[in-house]
C-alpha cells in the first residue's frame, strides 16, 4: 500500500522535491524508544530508555562507547545502529592511529553523516534507519550533534529522539538555560526528568533503574554508561518531593515517607 | 579496513633476484678470497631494516610478572638518544617489551594497541594474557614476508589462575610459553646469567623438579638489575636506565634504574 507514487525509490524525487523513502527511514527512527541527549558547558549527557522485546529478553542495548572521549546514544533499527557503531569506532581507531589524538567529535559526526548519505543515493541501498545522539568532548569542549538517516547532522544543546519524545523536547526547550548552565548532576538529573516526560502518557509505566541507561562525558571525564544499580543514584535526584495529601505518583513508598519526616 | 591497518601494500616482489631483506647490504669478501674486479662495482643495497640495539628481559614467577628493558636507542656506533622505551602495556595484566628497530617498535605496538580497543569493544572486558600472545604471534607472522624488525617478549598474569607467565618471539611470530626469556643485542650475556640463577640449570646434582630456586618479587628484581648490569658492561648497544615493569595482582608498577653510559 504505496502512501503515493513517487515512494518506490530511494532514487526518485517527488513534484515537491522530496525523497519519500529518506522520510519514510526518518520514521523507524521515531519508532524507536526514547532517547534524550543534554549537554552543558563542562559534560555532555546521553540518557535512554530500554526496551526489551518481551519479558524474557534482555533489553537492547542503546548506548555505545565509540572512544574514551565520545559515545552515542541511537534510536531506530538497531541492528543498523551497530553497523553505524562499529564505523564509528574504527574511524577514531584510524584517527588515533594517525594523528595519536582523540578525533574532534565533529569531525566524526561529519563522516558518519556521510556514510549515511551514501546509501541514499544507490538504487542499491537503503538509507540507515537510526538517529543517533553523539555526546563527546575534545579540544573545543563538549558537543551533543544528531545525525538522521538522510545524512543531515546538527548540533544542539540539548535533543530528544524517538518514541514520545515531544514531550521531552518541550521539556528540554523550558529548561534550555539551565540545561546551558548546569553542572554534571544538574545535567544529569535534567536529562532524566526530560526522559521521564515520554512516560507521562503511558499507563502503568514509569522510569526505573531497569529500564534506563546513562551515559555521561565531561572535560576530565572519559565516556561511561551507568546500568542499573549505578543509575538508582542519579534517580533518586528526580524523585519528585511528595504532594502534601499523601505519596507522589512515583518512587517507592518508603522513599517519600523518609521525604516527609524531612519535611514536617 | 584499509589504509594506515592493511597489509597488503607491505608485500615486496616474492621471486625478486634482489637478496633477502635481511642480509647485509653489501657482501663481505672471504679473507682469503683474491680481491675481484667486481668487488668495487656491485653498490651496496639499501636495506629497510636498521638494528638500533638494546635488551629485553621477562621473567615470571608463582604470582608476579617482570617485563625490563634499557632505555638505550643506538645506529651503529652512535646514539641518537638515550631515553627510548621499549615497553608498552597492553592491558592491566599484559606488558609487552620488543628489542630490535625502532621504527618497527612503535608500528607494532600501535597495532596492538589499536587491535587490543577493537577487541574491547566487541567482547566489553580486556584480553588475556594468552589471547594477547597468539595475537602477536598472528600479527608478526602477517608479516612473514617482510618481517616486522621486532623481538619480542611478552609478560603478564593468566587473569584465570593468578599464575605469571612470559611468551618469547623471533620476528615471524614464533612463539613459547616460558618462565624467563631474554632477547636483543645482549641476549648472549643475559642468557647464561639467567640460566644460572634463575632456571638454576647448571646444578647436575639436584633433580629438575627442584633445580629452579623459587625467587620473590624483590629477589626477582634484583637478579634483573644484575642482569643488566652485566649486559650493560659488555653490550655497548645496551646501557643508560633500565625500565622495569612489575605485574602483581595489584597491578602494573613501573620503576626506573639508571645504568652506565659508555
Amino acid at each position: 500500500m504505496l502512501r503515493n507514487q513517487y515512494d518506490t525509490d530511494i532514487t526518485t524525487f517527488s513534484p515537491q522535491g522530496r525523497i519519500h523513502q529518506i522520510e519514510y527511514a526518518s520514521e523507524a527512527v521515531k519508532q524507536g524508544s526514547a532517547v534524550v541527549g543534554a549537554r552543558s558547558g563542562t559534560h555532555a549527557v546521553l540518557a535512554c530508555v530500554k526496551r526489551s522485546v518481551s519479558d524474557l529478553a534482555s533489553h537492547q542495548r542503546k548506548i555505545f562507547e565509540l572512544d574514551t572521549h565520545v559515545g552515542v546514544a541511537v534510536s531506530g533499527i538497531i541492528a543498523d545502529a551497530r553497523v553505524l557503531s562499529k564505523f564509528m569506532r574504527n574511524e577514531c581507531l584510524q584517527h588515533r592511529f594517525a594523528y595519536e589524538s582523540a578525533v574532534p567529535v565533529g569531525r566524526l559526526v561529519r563522516h558518519v553523516a556521510d556514510y549515511c548519505q551514501r546509501c541514499t543515493q544507490r538504487a542499491s541501498k537503503r538509507p540507515f534507519g537510526v538517529g543517533l545522539l553523539v555526546a563527546g568532548v575534545d579540544e573545543l569542549g563538549p558537543h551533543l550533534f544528531e545525525t538522521c538517516p538522510s545524512g543531515d547532522e546538527y548540533e544542539l544543546w540539548a535533543m530528544a529522539l524517538g518514541a514520545r519524545s515531544q514531550s521531552a523536547k518541550t521539556y528540554l526547550e523550558r529548561h534550555l538555560e539551565e540545561v546551558k548552565q548546569a553542572k554534571r548532576d544538574e545535567l544529569i538529573r535534567l536529562a532524566l526528568a526530560a526522559l521521564r516526560e515520554t512516560f507521562a502518557a503511558v499507563r502503568d509505566a514509569e522510569l526505573t533503574e531497569h529500564n534506563c541507561m546513562v551515559a555521561v562525558v565531561g572535560i576530565e571525564e572519559p565516556f561511561r554508561v551507568y546500568e542499573d544499580a549505578q543509575v538508582a543514584g542519579f534517580l533518586e535526584a528526580i524523585r519528585p518531593a511528595p504532594e502534601p495529601e499523601g505519596g507522589s505518583a512515583t518512587g517507592a513508598p518508603s522513599a517519600s515517607e523518609e521525604r516527609m519526616e524531612d519535611t514536617s | 579496513m584499509d589504509r594506515p591497518l592493511s597489509h597488503s601494500s607491505f608485500l615486496p616482489p616474492l621471486f625478486s633476484s634482489a637478496p633477502h631483506p635481511l642480509s647485509p647490504p653489501h657482501s663481505v669478501p672471504h679473507p682469503s678470497a683474491a680481491p675481484s674486479v667486481n668487488a668495487a662495482e656491485r653498490p651496496a643495497r639499501w636495506s629497510p631494516y636498521q638494528d638500533n640495539g638494546g635488551t629485553v628481559v621477562a621473567l615470571a614467577g608463582r604470582d608476579y610478572a617482570i617485563v625490563a628493558a634499557d632505555t638505550r636507542f643506538s645506529v651503529s656506533f652512535s646514539i641518537p638518544t638515550r631515553e627510548f622505551t621499549k615497553i608498552t602495556q597492553l592491558t592491566d595484566r599484559v606488558v609487552l617489551a620488543s628489542a630490535g628497530m625502532g621504527a618497527d617498535r612503535q608500528y607494532l605496538h600501535k597495532m596492538l594497541h589499536t587491535r587490543l580497543a577493537m577487541y574491547r569493544h566487541q567482547h566489553q572486558r580486556d584480553m588475556s594474557l594468552p589471547a594477547a600472545a597468539q595475537m602477536l604471534s598472528n600479527t608478526l607472522y602477517s608479516r612473514r614476508f617482510f618481517p616486522i624488525y621486532a623481538f619480542n617478549v611478552l609478560g603478564g598474569i593468566d587473569s584465570a589462575t593468578g599464575e605469571g607467565f612470559v611468551y618469547g618471539y623471533d620476528a615471524i611470530g614464533s612463539h613459547e610459553q616460558l618462565k624467563v626469556v631474554c632477547s636483543g643485542s645482549g641476549q648472549a650475556i643475559v642468557q647464561p646469567v639467567l640460566d644460572q640463577q634463575f632456571s638454576g640449570r647448571q646444578r647436575y646434582s639436584v633433580p629438575d623438579a627442584e633445580r629452579a630456586p623459587s625467587l620473590t618479587l624483590e629477589q626477582a628484581t634484583a637478579l634483573v638489575r644484575d642482569a643488566f648490569a652485566s649486559a650493560t658492561e659488555r653490550d655497548i648497544h645496551t646501557g643508560d636506565a633500565l625500565e622495569m615493569w612489575q605485574i602483581t595482582a595489584a597491578g602494573v608498577r613501573q620503576t626506573r634504574y639508571e645504568l652506565r653510559k659508555d
